[in-house]
């Protein structure tokens, strides 16, 4: 059976139903939202079932959106790979502005340790179940998790840099 | 709390607490870096050791961390190559090539066949180059320097003709939105044409020095070993996974910059140990040789960027001389382009494996959000389990056969 867009949303929705939406093609990949809660069961359909076979994690990204209403502020976005298949998909899961909190795929995928990590890191996302949810990149005294929108890039004190010198607003 | 969570030399405190060998030894903990030279970067590992075997180990990483991802979030999409450059910075020429794609891709850019037919021959030569350094320097660790000293002389061969191309040698900023910035000069083909003359007797040398050695074989073989099963759960991608003998390869999944035109093959290795590993970086510099081969055979004529004023800086003379030109001009360098709503990702096939980038963008002059897949930080989580239970000096063999970058892993 090749694996079209049309047989995987059809699989996807008899099993999840209403927890998924928003099923789009982005440019080549084929995308869908899922609710946080059936986030890690939907991973594990997609990697578990003889037909979708997606069983290689290609990335794991945590994504801050500020302007988003409270229940949507942060994103997981999974990138399975079929090898066989060689098809690609994406899940985009919203989280909680307040209180970010997933299930972690690390016994699915071992390579989702650190990638998991880098997301505890940069934007706070506490993953539930992981091994070992401690700081990666960043030193572990820091108490910030500095890729949200709100944490500055540059010392906010200099002046030199002032982006409206140069015709730019925002 | 989980033990884990603790500082590494408080768990293994308790471990030696605990354990006392039959002889009354003791268990101690080795700090392996961070700036150790054995380890090619800066890298720590923290290890429990039972003599020379190597029981427990945790690596510590971040080191030469540049918050590239948070940097790309507050810069035009043309300032951002240059990070690129500093990932893989034995292989910059694909992390440059694959940044453009990327852009590319989203800007529904077609890109004329000459320049992708050199974005081809550049991204291969870096290939030679990142191989090079990684099995020579895997010769060196296991006490062979003399290899090292063949093939490194290439290495500035081939950086001399990125200079030629581009100016750069080590961190090269190649290329532009659309092709590059300016054409190939003769000079550049020329040495191109010695490189491709000389490198295969020196390389064919290299080779009958390790492949059929006693005592490298006796360093490698069975070295690290890691099965296809346990790659694919650990993320490998690139020579370390085709090593344990799955034949994922970027460049035959989904061809990129016409790569569908060249034939060329991809080898694959058996039992993924460190001498597997180094055979199949071996071969694929072979077939990097036959893909430039190809290419510069094949190399069409024609534009070497494609015709995006919008995007692609023009001529230094138009913008002194016609109003057009300058505000194009002005407009790209203030990084205000006409920029899609939309989500992407572009993968290439890098010097250690996928290279991906994940780009979100908003409309406005930089990405909302950039997430690089870098495939030395996924695959590095399984050094761990590779070296446990094996010698000290087995683990300097494996981390070096794996590549690990230090730029790539922290970005």
């Amino acid at each position: 059976m090749a694996l079209d867009t049309v047989n995987i949303q059809n699989k996807i929705t008899e099993t999840f139903g209403n927890s998924t939406s928003n099923f789009r093609m982005q440019r080549d990949i084929f995308c869908f939202d899922v609710d946080s809660d059936k986030a890690y069961n939907l991973v594990k359909f997609l990697k578990e079932d003889a037909d979708l076979n997606f069983h290689f994690l290609t990335d794991l990204a945590g994504i801050h959106y500020p302007d988003n209403e409270k229940s949507q502020q942060f994103a997981v976005t999974y990138q399975l790979h079929n090898w066989i298949e060689n098809t690609r998909i994406r899940v985009k899961t919203f989280l909680d502005g307040e209180n970010p909190e997933l299930k972690s795929i690390v016994d699915l995928f071992q390579c989702a340790n650190w990638m998991e990590r880098e997301a505890w890191d940069f934007y706070g996302i506490q993953f539930d179940g992981h091994p070992q949810l401690k700081r990666i990149l960043n030193m572990d005294e820091m108490v910030s998790h500095p890729m949200r929108k709100e944490f500055p890039m540059e010392d906010s004190g200099r002046t030199d840099k002032d982006d409206r010198f140069f015709g730019r607003t925002s | 709390m989980s033990d884990l969570l603790l500082p590494p030399e408080h768990r293994y405190a308790k471990v030696i607490e605990e354990r006392r060998n039959e002889d009354g030894s003791e268990l101690s903990v080795l700090n392996l870096g961070p700036t150790h030279p054995a380890t090619h970067g800066i890298f720590q590992n923290i290890l429990l050791m039972d003599g020379e075997r190597i029981l427990d180990a945790e690596p510590t990483i971040g080191y030469i961390h540049r918050a590239f991802e948070k940097i790309a979030e507050n810069r035009p999409f043309y300032q951002i190559n240059v990070l690129t450059d500093r990932m893989n910075y034995c292989s910059s020429p694909i992390n440059n090539m694959a940044w453009w794609m990327t852009v590319e891709k989203l800007l529904n850019i077609e890109v004329p066949k000459r320049a992708q037919y050199l974005r081809v021959i550049v991204m291969e030569l870096a290939r030679i180059a990142d191989h090079l350094i990684c099995n020579s320097i895997l010769g060196v660790d296991t006490g062979a320097y003399t290899g090292f000293l063949y093939v490194f002389q290439f290495r500035e061969k081939i950086y001399e003709i990125y200079e030629e191309i581009c100016g750069a040698r080590l961190t090269t900023n190649m290329g532009r939105i659309g092709g590059f910035e300016r054409d190939w000069s003769p000079e550049a083909f020329k040495k191109l044409e010695t490189f491709l003359h000389d490198f295969p007797i020196a390389w064919k040398e290299f080779e009958n020095l390790f492949e059929r050695n006693r005592i490298f074989i006796d360093r490698t073989v069975d070295v690290g070993p890691i099965s296809a099963e346990k790659a694919m759960q650990y993320g490998f991608t690139g020579p370390n996974l085709r090593a344990a003998g799955i034949d994922y390869d970027v460049r035959k999944a989904t061809p990129y910059s016409s790569y569908e035109d060249f034939d060329f093959d991809v080898p694959v290795g058996k039992s993924g140990d460190t001498y597997d590993r180094f055979c199949v970086r071996n071969a694929e510099v072979w077939e990097s040789l036959k893909i430039i081969r190809q290419a510069l055979d094949k190399l069409p004529e024609g534009a070497y960027h494609a015709d995006v004023p919008d995007y692609y800086l023009p001529p230094k003379e138009d913008v002194y001389h016609n109003m057009e030109s300058l505000i194009y001009h002005f407009k790209i360098v203030m990084g205000e382009v006409p920029v899609p709503v939309d989500e992407i990702y572009h993968a290439v096939e890098g010097g250690n494996g996928e290279l991906g980038f994940y780009l979100i963008s908003d409309g406005s002059r930089t990405p909302y959000r950039l997430k690089m897949r870098r495939p030395c930080y996924i695959y590095y989580q399984a050094y761990t389990e590779m070296i446990k239970g094996g010698m000290l000096s087995d683990a300097i063999v494996i981390l070096s056969s794996l590549n690990v970058i230090a730029g790539e892993l922290d970005a």
